[in-house]
């Protein structure tokens, strides 16, 4: 049996525990389009997933390498939306975390800040220009970039408080 | 040469990897002989222990091996800079103990 979910996050680290609740339902992700969650019903907490945001898209040879090497840890390749990818692991098989320490943390918040950062800047001015240059009468249509560029600037400054509180230990710890 | 005078700390992963490489060995390996000999106290994971790895080859601490036409399972290990880096960090680790040895130790804490 399949089960669809739309929903939308601006978090990952949110995303990703909405999922593992999913699977302890019983609902395992096999799909993602944006917004739109297909599950399948199968053994409860049966996988344990994590979401990264990869360098290149999953179809780069250095993302190809990187997904083989998920695999050989015992992991599996679930879907991706763009740069993003979805991995589980059975928890049978013991905790699954992609990122062990603040270091490698820091660079994955970083990256995710990075280009949220840009697309949000890009569509806010995008937006400004168009609602300043918009016939009326469009209703919230010119609106859409304006938008799409706070959302996006809201994902970016969810990854910076992260990173800001990750920082706050590197003083005291290595 | 620069990094070997800065003389900074690695991180744990960094130093375990580090020590995995005397010997040839793949992603997988090393994340396994980490927990092995950390008695299951260093769990790295594999973005973390991916990322590591490509920032050492770029900094030529490790090279990767040419490996058969299956790239699944590339190979690493130390460069002659890398075992530089590594002997540094344990004669540092080696003086932070002795000190901690000699001032904190003797004492009941």
């Amino acid at each position: 049996m399949k089960q669809v979910i739309w929903k939308l996050f601006t978090d990952h680290e949110k995303e990703e525990k909405w999922l593992n609740e999913m699977s302890q339902k019983g609902l395992q992700l096999v799909h993602y389009t944006p917004g739109r969650y297909l599950f399948e019903e199968g053994q409860q907490g049966h996988y344990i997933y994590r979401i990264e945001l990869l360098d290149q898209l999953p179809s780069h040879p250095e993302s190809r390498a990187y997904i083989r090497f998920m695999e050989e840890a015992g992991a599996e390749y679930v879907t991706h939306i763009l740069r993003w990818v979805y991995f589980r692991k059975k928890a049978s098989d013991g905790p699954f975390e992609l990122y062990t320490d603040r270091e490698s943390r820091m660079t994955h918040h970083k990256r995710i800040m990075t280009l949220y950062g840009v697309l949000g800047g890009v569509n806010i001015v995008t937006g400004i220009n168009i609602v300043h240059n918009s016939t009326p009468g469009l209703g919230l249509l010119p609106y859409t970039n304006l938008l799409l560029g706070f959302l996006f600037a809201r994902i970016a400054y969810g990854q910076w408080v992260k990173i800001k509180r990750l920082k706050a230990d590197e003083e005291l710890f290595q | 040469m620069t990094q070997m005078i800065e003389r900074a700390a690695l991180t744990e992963a960094v130093y375990y990897i580090l020590l995995a490489l005397h010997e040839p060995m793949h992603g997988y390996g090393i994340m396994q002989f980490v927990k092995e000999i950390s008695k299951d106290r260093v769990n790295l994971g594999p973005g973390t222990l991916y990322g590591a790895i490509n920032t050492m080859l770029g900094k030529g601490w490790i090279e990767g091996l040419a490996s058969d036409e299956d790239s699944r399972k590339k190979e690493y290990r130390l460069t002659s800079l890398g075992r530089q880096v590594l002997r540094f960090e344990i004669d540092r680790l080696e003086e932070l103990l002795s000190n901690g040895k000699k001032i904190a130790g003797g004492q009941a804490i």
